[in-house]
C-alpha cells in the first residue's frame, strides 16, 4: 500500500534520514521503532508530505507522491498524527475532530456526525463539548487520534501515541488501534514503548542514526543484536548474552 | 458557536435588524443619524477585517488597502468613464478581491505569518498611498471628488436615513457571512489554520488556499466599504483611502468586541464611538478619543483577549478531566 | 543634464548622512528584536516623543540639542525602562502577536497624545549652525548634517562596546541566545529583557538630538520612521548589529537616488517596495541568518 524508496533528509551536515526503504502491505499494522533521536518522525514527515525528501519516493496505492502537499496525500487517504499533540487548542473537542470530517464531508450534521461518533470510538464520547485545551495528556492523545480518523483513511501514521500514557492507558489506546485496524485501516506506527509494539505490530522496522538496521517480525528483531546495540549501548548484546539467566 | 441555531437566536437576530430599519422612521435628527451609519459602517469594515485577522487568525496592519481601493474604484469610474455608480460596486468588490489575492499569493507563498505578515501589509497599503499620491489617474494629492447629483440611481441621498438602509444592509450581509463561517467547512477550516496550521494541513486542509481565500473575501468586503465611503463623503484622498489609522481602526473594532466572532465587530464599533462621542461631549480635542482607543486596545490584549463580548457569552462549563470516562457531557448540543 | 556626477554625488552624500541617522534608530529597534524576539511598533512613536522633548527643552529652556544629548539618552533609557516594566511586559503575556498589539496601542496613544499636546502642526528649530556648510569633494554638506552622521556612528560605536565589552553586556547575549540557560545560571531574564527594551529607547534619544537640527518633528513623524526602521532591519537581518548599520546607509541612499529620479512623492515607494522584496524573498536579510 505504501513503499518508501531510499528516502534521504539532511538538515545541514546532519543526516537525519539515509537511504530508508519501507514497505507497508495493506491491512497489517507496521511499526518502525528507534531510539530517540533515530529519525524516525522525519521518515515520518517526508512521508506524509511535511518534508520534501532530499533523496527517494513514496509511493502510496501506486501513486508517487513524493513532494506532495499534505492536505492532497490526505485525500488520497493517508493521515498523520504528532507526536507532540497539536490540538486546535481554542475549539472543543467535537469542533478538532469535525475539521478531520470535513476533509470528506461538506455538510456539517454529517460531519458533525461522524465526528461524534469517531471521538465516542476512541473514548472521547464524554468529553465532546470541552474545549482541547483543558484535555489531558492521554486525552489529546486520544484527540490526535480521533481527528486522523475522522478523515476516513486507508493509512493511518501513528506518531508515538502511547508515548506519556500510564500502562491502563497504553492497554485500552492498543484495544482501540486493533479495532481501527479490524475496521480495516492499515496502520503505520511510530513507537518509543517497545512493550505495546511487540503485541500490536505484526511487522517492524529499526532506524538507527537515521539508518534502516533491521526489519522483521518484532520478536525476532527485538532479539537481534545490533537492534539490543542501538538501545541499550555498545556491548549491550554481549553482556546480555553472557548473563542469559532471564528472559 | 452554539446557540445561534436556536429559534430564540433567531429570534433576538431577526429583532435587532428589525429595530435597526426603524430607526431612520424615528430618528430624524441627521447628527444622530450620521453616528449610527459610522457605527454600522465600521461594523462593517471590522467584520471585513474579522474575516481574515479573527477567523483565519492573518492579522493584517493594512486592511486599508482594500478599502482605498474599493474607493478608488468607484471615484474613477465614475468621474472618469461616466459609470453609474451602482454599477461600480462588483468591479469594486473584485478589485479588493484581487488585492487580496495578489498580497495573498506572495506573502502565503513566502511563508510569512503573525508579525511579519502584519508588518508586510502595512507596507502594501504603504505602496498603494504613495501611487495615489503620485499618479494621475487618482489625481495625486488633490483628491477625487465626485460631482453632487443626489437621486437612488447615482448612489446619493438627500435623506441620511436611505444611507443608513444602505450600510445596514450592508452590514446585515457582513454578518451573514460572518454567520456562515461559523457553520460551514470553509470557516471551519479557517479556524483550523488560525489555531494550528500544521495540524489543519495533516487534516486534509489546504492551508494556503484557504487563507489566501479568506483574504480574498475579506478584501472584496472591505472594497466595498470603500465604495460606500465614496458615495456617503462625495470625496476620496491617498491619506483617506489608505492611511494607516483605517488600518488600525479596523483591527481596533475586532480586537476590541471579540475577533473570530459574529457580534465581536459590532460590540467593538459601538464601544469605540461609544468612546469617541462622550469624549467629544466633554473634550473638544483632536486626538483624545484615539488616546483612549490605544488604552483599551492594550487593556483588552492584557485582560480580555476575547474581546468585550466575551463578558455576555456563557462561558461553556468545563467538567474537570479525570479521564474516568464519566458521562459528564453538558451543553446545547443533542 | 540634471544627473551629472556632482548632483548624484552630493545626494549619495545627503543619502548617506541620513542613513546614519536611520542606522541609530533601528540599531534600537534590532536589538529589541535580538534579545526579546519582538518587533516594537511602537518604535518610530517613541522617536517622535523624543524629538518632541528635545523641541521643548530648546523652546522652553534654551537646552542646544547637542548639549540635552546625555540627558535624552537618559530619560529615554528611563522611559523605555518603565514602559516594558509597566505596559508591554505584563500586558502581552509574552506573546509575539499580543506584543505587537501592545505595542501598537502604545504608538497610536502617543501619537496622539503628541497630536493632543502639539497640535499636528510640524516645527523645525534654528540654530546658529543650522545652514552652516561642509565642502566634500563636489558636495556641499550641512554642518548639521555631517553632525548627525558622526555621531549616529559614534552612539553605534558606543553601543557595540557595551554589548560587545560590559558585564550587562554579556548577560543580554546571554538572554538573547537561550534565555532558559540565562535563566538557569541565576540571570534575571525578565529584567534583562526590561534593560535591552531600555537600551534600544535610549538610542532614540540620542537620535533624537541628532536628528532634529536637520528635520523636522511632528505628531506623525514617527510613521515615517516605523517602516523605515523596519525595511532596515529585515535587510540587514534581523537582530544584526553591522546589518542595521549597513543597511541604514543602504535605504538612506536609496530613498535620496530614489527622490532624485522618481521625484519626491514617488521616491518613498523604494523603501516600502524594498521592505516587501526582502520579506518575500530573503527573509534572512542580506547578511545571511539572523545573529
Amino acid at each position: 500500500m505504501l513503499e518508501a524508496q531510499s528516502l534521504t533528509k539532511a538538515f545541514g551536515g546532519l543526516v537525519a534520514v539515509r537511504d530508508a526503504s519501507i514497505k507497508v502491505p495493506e491491512g497489517r499494522i507496521v511499526s518502525l521503532i528507534g531510539p530517540n533521536g533515530a529519525g524516525k518522525t522525519t521518515l515520518f514527515a517526508m512521508v506524509a508530505g511535511f518534508l520534501r525528501p532530499d533523496r527517494g519516493t513514496v509511493t502510496f496505492q501506486g501513486q508517487d507522491i513524493t513532494g506532495w502537499q499534505p492536505h492532497r496525500i490526505c485525500a488520497l487517504g493517508m493521515v498523520r498524527t504528532f507526536q507532540i499533540t497539536q490540538p486546535f487548542a481554542n475549539l472543543t473537542v467535537l469542533e478538532n475532530v469535525m475539521v478531520g470530517a470535513y476533509a470528506r464531508i461538506a455538510n456539517r450534521l454529517e460531519a458533525a456526525e461522524l465526528a461524534r461518533k469517531v471521538a465516542t470510538r476512541v473514548g472521547l464520547g464524554a468529553r465532546l463539548d470541552q474545549p482541547a485545551q483543558g484535555l489531558t495528556v492521554a486525552g489529546r492523545k486520544r484527540l490526535e487520534l480521533a481527528r486522523a480518523l475522522a478523515t476516513q483513511p486507508k493509512l493511518l501514521l501513528l506518531d508515538e501515541v502511547m508515548a506519556g500514557l500510564n500502562p491502563t492507558e497504553i492497554t485500552e489506546i492498543v484495544q482501540v488501534i486493533r479495532g481501527i485496524r479490524d475496521s480495516g485501516v492499515t496502520i503505520f506506527l511510530i513507537e518509543h514503548v517497545m512493550q505495546a509494539v511487540m503485541s500490536l505490530s505484526e511487522y517492524t522496522y529499526v532506524l538507527n542514526n537515521g539508518a534502516l538496521i533491521a526489519e522483521g517480525e518484532p520478536k525476532a528483531v527485538a532479539s537481534d543484536p545490533h537492534v539490543i546495540e542501538a538501545y541499550l549501548g555498545h556491548g549491550a548484546a554481549e553482556r546480555i548474552k553472557k548473563g542469559n539467566a532471564h528472559a | 458557536m452554539i446557540g445561534w441555531t436556536t429559534p430564540r437566536g433567531w429570534a433576538h437576530i431577526g429583532a435587532g435588524f428589525a429595530f435597526a430599519l426603524l430607526i431612520p422612521a424615528f430618528v430624524t435628527q441627521n447628527f444622530l443619524l450620521h453616528i449610527a451609519i459610522l457605527v454600522l459602517f465600521s461594523a462593517y469594515l471590522g467584520q471585513a477585517w474579522n474575516i481574515a485577522g479573527g477567523y483565519a487568525g492573518q492579522r493584517s496592519f493594512g486592511h486599508a488597502v482594500f478599502v482605498g481601493t474599493g474607493a478608488y474604484v468607484t471615484a474613477i469610474l465614475q468621474t472618469r468613464f461616466g459609470w453609474n455608480p451602482w454599477l461600480t460596486l462588483p468591479p469594486a468588490i473584485i478589485g479588493g478581491a484581487a488585492v487580496g489575492w495578489l498580497i495573498g499569493f506572495l506573502s502565503f507563498r513566502a511563508g510569512l505569518r503573525g508579525s511579519y505578515f502584519a508588518l508586510i501589509t502595512l507596507a502594501f497599503s504603504e505602496v498603494a498611498r504613495i501611487l495615489a499620491n503620485s499618479l494621475e489617474i487618482t489625481r495625486g494629492g488633490l483628491g477625487i471628488l465626485v460631482p453632487l447629483s443626489p437621486g437612488f440611481a447615482n448612489f446619493q441621498f438627500a435623506n441620511k436615513g436611505n444611507f443608513f438602509i444602505v450600510v445596514l444592509a450592508m452590514f446585515a450581509v457582513a454578518f451573514g457571512i460572518a454567520w456562515w463561517l461559523e457553520k460551514s467547512r470553509f470557516g471551519a477550516r479557517l479556524v483550523a489554520v488560525r489555531e494550528n496550521e500544521d495540524a489543519a494541513a495533516a487534516l486534509g486542509v489546504d492551508t494556503f488556499k484557504a487563507k489566501l481565500h479568506a483574504l480574498m473575501l475579506s478584501g472584496g468586503m472591505a472594497a466595498l466599504g470603500g465604495s460606500f465611503y465614496v458615495q456617503y463623503y462625495l470625496y476620496v484622498e491617498p491619506p483617506i483611502a489608505y492611511g494607516v489609522e483605517r488600518s488600525v481602526e479596523m483591527l481596533l473594532v475586532s480586537m476590541i468586541g471579540g475577533s473570530g466572532t459574529v457580534l465581536g465587530p459590532l460590540v467593538g464599533s459601538i464601544a469605540l464611538h461609544l468612546i469617541s462621542d462622550t469624549t467629544r461631549h466633554f473634550l473638544e480635542a483632536p486626538g483624545v478619543a484615539l488616546i483612549l482607543y490605544g488604552i483599551v486596545l492594550i487593556l483588552i490584549v492584557g485582560f480580555l483577549p476575547d474581546g468585550l463580548i466575551s463578558l455576555f457569552r456563557r462561558r461553556p462549563t468545563v467538567v474537570p478531566d479525570t479521564d474516568s470516562g464519566a458521562p459528564a457531557r453538558r451543553g446545547a448540543h443533542a | 543634464m540634471i544627473y551629472d556626477f556632482p548632483i548624484i554625488f552630493s545626494s549619495v552624500m545627503n543619502g548617506l548622512m541620513l542613513g546614519g541617522i536611520y542606522a541609530l534608530v533601528a540599531l534600537g529597534l534590532t536589538l529589541i528584536y535580538g534579545v526579546l524576539h519582538i518587533i516594537n511598533f511602537a518604535h518610530g512613536s517613541l522617536l517622535m516623543i523624543a524629538m518632541f522633548a528635545v523641541w521643548l527643552l530648546l523652546e522652553t529652556l534654551g537646552i542646544d540639542p547637542y548639549v540635552a544629548l546625555p540627558l535624552m539618552v537618559a530619560g529615554m533609557f528611563g522611559l523605555g525602562y518603565v514602559l516594558y516594566k509597566g505596559v508591554v511586559g505584563p500586558m502581552s503575556h509574552g506573546e509575539d502577536a499580543n506584543i505587537l498589539l501592545v505595542t501598537l496601542g502604545v504608538a497610536v496613544i502617543l501619537d496622539n497624545l503628541a497630536l493632543y499636546l502639539f497640535t499636528g502642526d510640524t516645527r523645525i528649530i534654528e540654530r546658529p549652525y543650522s545652514f552652516e556648510m561642509v565642502e566634500i569633494g563636489p558636495a556641499l554638506i550641512t554642518l548639521p548634517k555631517l553632525i548627525s552622521f558622526l555621531g549616529s556612528l559614534a552612539v553605534c560605536l558606543v553601543l557595540w562596546l557595551l554589548i560587545d565589552r560590559t558585564d550587562l553586556g554579556k548577560a543580554i547575549r546571554a538572554v538573547a541566545k537561550e534565555r532558559q540557560g540565562a535563566r538557569l545560571v541565576g540571570i534575571d531574564v525578565e529584567n534583562i529583557f526590561a534593560l535591552t527594551y531600555a537600551i534600544g529607547v535610549a538610542c532614540l534619544g540620542a537620535a533624537a538630538c541628532l536628528l532634529l537640527p536637520t528635520f523636522y518633528v511632528s505628531p506623525q513623524v514617527g510613521n515615517v520612521f516605523v517602516i523605515i526602521a523596519f525595511t532596515i532591519v529585515v535587510l540587514g537581518g534581523m537582530g544584526s548589529f553591522l546589518g542595521a548599520l549597513v543597511g541604514g546607509l543602504i535605504i538612506g541612499v536609496t530613498e535620496a537616488l530614489g527622490g532624485l529620479f522618481l521625484g519626491e512623492a514617488l521616491g518613498q515607494i523604494g523603501i516600502s517596495l524594498i521592505f516587501i522584496l526582502i520579506l518575500l524573498f530573503r527573509p534572512t536579510g542580506l547578511f545571511g541568518g539572523a545573529k
